[in-house]
């Protein structure tokens, strides 16, 4: 079979696993999320944080809610770091430096998972297990909690209240994350993907040598990684470590897990506001853009120019040669599509396009299908600003699924699109401005500049892949990438969570022939072009220095 | 009792017709540039953030020129200085044309003295409510009021542009008179309701002069969006440059602010305040005041209309459909009879019996009726009618009158009358009963069916709502049952029957409940509360104060089937708004496409391949965008006063064809715009 029949196929089955999913785990997640019975465990969670389970709150509180419980993560991740050496299971790792630990926390905290460390020689397995794998959990859990206030708001009338964070965040973990990373990691482990305490072995080479071999709890934490879509590996090399991903099945199962809950929440959000069609519309311009991303990213590494490359049939520099070209793109399409940022294969060693490909696709916001949770909170802002346009256009107040759109909610919603290309643009040019930025770069001319504004559009939008190149692990880009990851992260935040207790005061306009239909085909291409526009608008310059500058040479 | 005289015929102004004035006169051009000038101010442009970029990069690229002298320099400050003064000139030209009615309506405000009561002059800008005022014929009423004492009749052409006078009277729902209307007989005494300096007319001049002009809460939203884009793009060229610099491609400002100003949303920007001048004139120019702005987007989205049934659905009268003979009258006997008893009959249902005698029956109208004797319906008879000569008596009037009146001349009242006329108020008709008493004796000859007719054209404008989305709901003070055939006939989604005025207040409370937005027409003081609950409240001008102070629109010409104009025109303002937003921002691709290879195919040549448009030089083709960005702001002006055009239709079509025309034309058009720009720019010595 040829490696471009294996990538339809591959590619195929996705869908089809998909599309079967969307129905029964976006249910599952409107009933984790409206049902009124509590689980005993959830009982225990509650009565050790001290929180009446059925009261329910405004948004400022559930936006104090969620900001506490991510602050005290990072504390706790940094603590862990920082006292590593003191502490039991730290398999003989050093105190991780402050400026790494802080990124690491926040990182972890904001399910970016940016990794400016290597994982096999600076984390111990207490770290892993009781640092990352628990906020990898909390993370993914924060982000479905936010995106469930938001569909709240729209689904509710009259009411200042959102609904419980510690509820939501502790059933998304309880009912949803902790169930599906349990049985994909005995699957992972079946699979052949490492799962011990124990810290490594040596073991002799065939060329006799001997060669020492990190492992660890690598299949749990695997599990949470692609499911959580955070992205953050037990090893540096990531899904490329043939411990972390053996087969092909299992770098194809990865993509799936992580797309998994993104593609089924706009079930959830059409359940809960009483119309699956709406849902629909959302899914269906999440799966274009995502269509478009695979396809653009497959195009440009399967066309790359020079003899080397026609021989192998496709760009093979950087790609995990197990898998071959189609599943990379595929996985690197997915994981910057996704706020993932797991890889299995070189983002940096990519052709130009196609590196520019996975640029572009972060620069999205993230919302096709984005992040657990932040990419339907980010589609449904984006469908904020393509409803007030189209509203307009057709002789009345703009509306989105009767929630009218005015001064209150247009200014969050601005708000909210300018905020990340804001963090990204200034971050990257302040780097490329200063030495202390211009330092990490290991090549200079267009691809330095891509490095660069490939690692603060991935902080910035919480994505977490690294185009590696980039000496990230300094004091400069550890704050900087730190601070893009935590304002990219909780800026967005409160302005969904404001919006959110804005709309769910509001009463619901009847819907009549007048109504500008949100889920129609119509609708979702016009959400498709805004968010392509937006995105094409602001970055088109310094994509042009970057990629397009090395592409087009 | 006062009797009325004829009145005088009034000198007035030439009626406004709406849609003959052309958008941009000559004369009106020079104020208008004149306007613009003033307008470069940046105190006031402040508000207009978008232009107030633009207006910046002009101060700071006219620095540059002049420290720096090149052509190029020098022509893209121009250009930008141009930019700014396009989009001054279409707000000028939007303000202008209400100023020039202002001017007619400061010529009305010229009484000083007022005569009151008891004889006294006194100022006619120290009027107060409460205070009485004598005007007698051809004198200028002082001051907005309500008609306390006596009958009059008023040339209000001042106001409406209408010539004929129109009849005040005390009492009742015809007592409002306004301030600068002229009485043109008799006397009246006017209780004085507004305060100086708050009349009607000092509203209309504000409001037409576009001085008390609020941004409308869309218009709100939208500057914030625009705001938000104009702060994505400053900070995309601003960090260009850092990026430039590292590359080896370091951009000079005036480039920079030349990018700037082409991405930024300067189009839309520009036209924002003109088009929402524009939409409140096109409401002037029908002869209806808005009283806000908030109104007028109100109006594009009222989801249930309330319209009263008489002289809005249905013409003012009934009128005469059938003729239904009983007893053995022959059908031409009858109609030769109806003719008879309706010759004297001046109410228009006595003439439309004539009339249907006439096409129906063929009947030749009778002029004069030698010795025959009319007589009149009165309250107490309920009948009308004619004794003619040979002895026979015609009367035609209320059912139960008329078999009275047959049983008292000793007539017999068969079952099949009683039949016939249940069967005409079941179909919503009146049925009028037409007997005759003579030599023969007395008994019924038949049944006039009259009949509430439906306007013209009226289903189809209810069709029209209903695919807007709009339910219409008619109020009628008739029973149950006739305002369902009435309803049924005239294709409305509701009735409210045997309506009172609370009835209609809870009918609004009820739809706003459900979150639908109201609007209604009404005039009596008892519409008052309800006009104030409503949306959008349309009070006629022929209504009493008390109405014209509750609702938030007047219509001059007292008409209320303009209710569904004014509501195009809400709807035609928002769309014109969200259309030139997408076409101001479909039209930066084009943009990019022409600076980004400009500035940088010197250091990446392969960044030519972006130049699709194969544009001269670097300078040419930025020159080229900044040219095109400002000439697209002269080219829309006349698109942002007149509208968008507006057909009534379903959400999705519209949404459809305006996103097709702007949104893919506003892609495309720049690229052929920008291309031939450069063909002529490219002729410059010091840019080619």
């Amino acid at each position: 079979m040829s490696a471009t029949t294996a990538g339809w196929l591959q590619f195929a089955l996705l869908v089809v696993a998909l599309v079967a999913v969307y129905r029964p785990l976006g249910d599952w997640m409107a009933r984790v999320f409206t049902s009124p019975a509590h689980w005993r465990a959830e009982r225990l969670v509650y009565r050790a944080v001290g929180v009446d389970a059925d009261a329910e709150q405004r948004w400022p509180v559930y936006l104090r809610s969620v900001l506490a419980l991510s602050a005290v993560g990072v504390l706790l991740l940094y603590g862990l770091q920082r006292l590593q050496s003191l502490l039991p299971l730290d398999n003989g790792m050093a105190a991780v430096e402050p400026g790494s630990a802080w990124n690491t926390a926040v990182s972890f905290v904001t399910n970016t998972n940016w990794q400016g460390y290597v994982g096999e020689s600076t984390m111990g397995n207490l770290v892993q297990m009781a640092g990352l794998a628990v906020q990898n959990f909390l993370s993914a859990a924060v982000g479905i909690a936010v995106a469930i206030a938001l569909v709240r708001g729209f689904a509710r009338v009259g009411t200042d209240r959102l609904g419980n964070a510690w509820v939501d965040v502790t059933r998304a973990v309880v009912r949803l994350l902790l169930p599906l990373a349990v049985v994909t990691t005995v699957v992972f482990v079946l699979a052949g993907i490492v799962q011990t305490l124990k810290a490594g072995t040596d073991v002799s080479t065939l060329a006799g040598g001997s060669q020492y071999l990190p492992t660890g709890p690598v299949a749990s934490q695997e599990a949470i990684k692609e499911i959580g879509t955070n992205g953050g590996g037990f090893y540096n090399a990531n899904s490329a470590h043939p411990f972390e991903d053996p087969s092909a099945w299992i770098s194809l199962l990865q993509v799936f897990l992580m797309l998994m809950i993104p593609f089924s929440l706009p079930r959830t959000f059409g359940r809960m506001v009483g119309n699956t069609k709406q849902g629909l519309a959302i899914v269906g311009v999440m799966a274009s853009l995502y269509a478009i991303g695979v396809g653009l990213l497959t195009l440009f590494q399967a066309r790359a120019g020079g003899a080397a490359t026609a021989l192998a049939g496709a760009a093979t520099e950087g790609q995990e040669v197990r898998f071959g070209g189609p599943l990379s793109a595929l996985f690197g399409a997915s994981t910057t599509l996704t706020s993932t940022g797991s890889v299995n294969s070189l983002h940096d060693s990519y052709t130009p396009l196609g590196g520019a490909v996975t640029l572009f696709n972060m620069m999205l916001g993230e919302v096709a299908p984005g992040g657990v949770g932040s990419g339907l909170y980010g589609m449904l802002m984006l469908a904020v600003i393509a409803v007030f346009v189209a509203g307009l256009m057709v002789g009345r107040t703009p509306e989105y699924l009767g929630k009218k759109l005015g001064r209150r909610e247009m200014t969050l919603a601005s708000l909210y699109i300018l905020t990340t290309p804001a963090i990204v643009l200034v971050g990257t040019a302040v780097a490329i401005g200063t030495s202390a930025g211009r330092a990490g770069m290991l090549n200079d001319g267009p691809h330095g500049l891509s490095e660069v504004l490939y690692a603060f559009t991935s902080a910035g939008n919480n994505n977490g892949s690294a185009f590696a190149g980039l000496s990230a692990n300094t004091d400069f880009y550890n704050i900087a990438l730190g601070l893009a990851m935590a304002f990219g992260r909780f800026l967005p935040i409160v302005l969904v969570l404001a919006l959110a207790g804005r709309l769910a005061q509001q009463g619901r306009t009847p819907v009549t022939a007048g109504t500008f239909p949100t889920h129609r085909p119509l609708f979702a291409g016009l959400l498709t072009a805004v968010v392509l526009v937006v995105v094409g608008l602001t970055y088109f310059p310094v994509l042009a220095l970057g990629p397009f500058a090395e592409g087009l040479s | 009792m006062t009797t009325l005289t004829p009145p005088a015929p009034a000198p007035a102004r030439p009626p406004a017709t709406p849609g003959t004035r052309s958008l941009l006169t000559a004369d009106q051009l020079g104020p208008a540039l004149a306007g613009a000038f003033r307008k470069l101010d940046p105190r006031g442009l402040v508000k207009q953030p978008v232009i107030f970029v633009v207006w910046v990069g002009s101060v700071f690229s006219t620095v540059l020129a002049v420290a720096d002298p090149s052509v190029f320099g020098w022509l893209i400050a121009i250009w930008l200085w141009l930019t700014v003064l396009f989009a001054n000139v279409a707000e000028a030209v939007a303000e202008g044309r209400g100023k020039a009615q202002a001017a007619t309506l400061r010529k009305a405000k010229t009484t000083t003295q007022a005569v009151l009561e008891d004889g006294s002059e006194v100022s006619a800008a120290t009027l107060v409510p409460g205070m009485r005022c004598v005007v007698v014929a051809g004198q200028v009423i002082p001051g907005d009021g309500d008609v306390v004492e006596g009958i009059a009749s008023v040339d209000e052409s001042a106001i409406t542009g209408e010539s004929a006078p129109v009849i005040r009277e005390s009492g009742g729902d015809r007592s409002a008179v306004t301030g600068g209307t002229t009485v043109l007989s008799d006397r009246i005494v006017v209780e004085i309701t507004s305060k100086p300096g708050e009349t009607f007319i000092d509203r209309m001049i504000a409001l037409v002069e576009g001085a008390s002009r609020q941004k409308t809460p869309n218009e709100v939203a939208l500057n914030i969006l625009l705001s938000s884009l104009t702060i994505v793009f400053l900070l995309a060229v601003v960090t260009l440059q850092p990026f430039a610099v590292y590359s080896g491609a370091e951009q000079s400002m005036t480039v920079l602010i030349a990018l700037v100003v082409c991405l930024i949303p300067t189009t839309i920007g520009a036209l924002l305040s003109a088009i929402g001048i524009a939409g409140m004139d096109r409401l002037v120019q029908r002869n209806v005041l808005a009283m806000s702005g908030r109104a007028v987007e109100a109006a594009g989205d009222v989801g249930t209309l309330l319209l009263d049934k008489t002289g809005t659905i249905t013409l003012g009268n009934r009128q005469a459909s059938e003729f239904v003979a009983v007893g053995g009258c022959s059908d031409a006997e009858l109609a030769d009879a109806a003719q008879l008893a309706s010759l004297a009959d001046e109410t228009p249902e006595g003439r439309s019996i004539v009339v249907l005698a006439k096409t129906a029956y063929g009947l030749r109208e009778r002029t004069d009726l030698p010795g025959a004797v009319f007589v009149p319906f009165t309250a107490q008879t309920r009948m009308s009618g004619v004794d003619l000569p040979d002895g026979r008596q015609l009367r035609k009037g209320a059912a139960g009158a008329c078999t009275t009146w047959v049983r008292t001349q000793g007539g017999e009242v068969t079952a099949e009358v009683g039949d016939a006329v249940d069967s005409i108020s079941a179909s919503g008709g009146t049925p009028l009963v037409l007997a005759v008493a003579g030599p023969d004796g007395a008994r019924v000859l038949g049944v006039i069916h009259l009949k509430d007719v439906v306007k013209e054209g009226m289903r189809e404008r209810f069709d029209e709502l209903r695919r807007m989305g709009i339910r219409t709901v008619m109020i009628t003070g008739d029973n149950e049952r006739t305002a369902r055939a009435i309803a049924a006939e005239a294709g409305v989604d509701d009735v409210l029957a045997e309506a009172t005025p609370e009835d209609k207040l809870a009918l609004i409370a009820r739809e706003q409940e459900g979150g639908r937005l109201v609007a209604m027409t009404g005039d009596g003081t008892n519409d008052a509360p309800a006009l104030a609950q409503a949306d959008v409240g349309v009070a006629m001008n022929t209504g009493t104060s008390a109405a014209k102070e509750a609702g938030n629109m007047v219509d001059l010409d007292s008409n209320p089937t303009k209710l569904i104009e004014i509501v195009e025109i809400g709807k035609q303002l928002l769309i014109t708004r969200g259309s030139l937003t997408t076409f101001s921002i479909a039209n930066d691709l084009a943009k990019y496409f022409a600076i980004i290879p400009a500035m940088f195919a010197g250091v990446f040549p392969g960044l030519d391949k972006l130049n699709v448009m194969q544009l001269h030089s670097p300078e040419s083709a930025i020159l080229s965008a900044v040219v095109f960005n400002a000439l697209i702001i002269v080219a829309l002006v006349p698109l942002a006063l007149r509208g968008v055009k507006y057909t009534p239709g379903s959400a999705s079509a519209m949404l459809q064809r305006n996103l097709l025309v702007y949104g893919v034309g506003g892609v495309v058009l720049p690229f052929v715009g920008i291309k031939l720009i450069d063909l002529l720019v490219s002729l410059i010595p010091g840019i080619a």
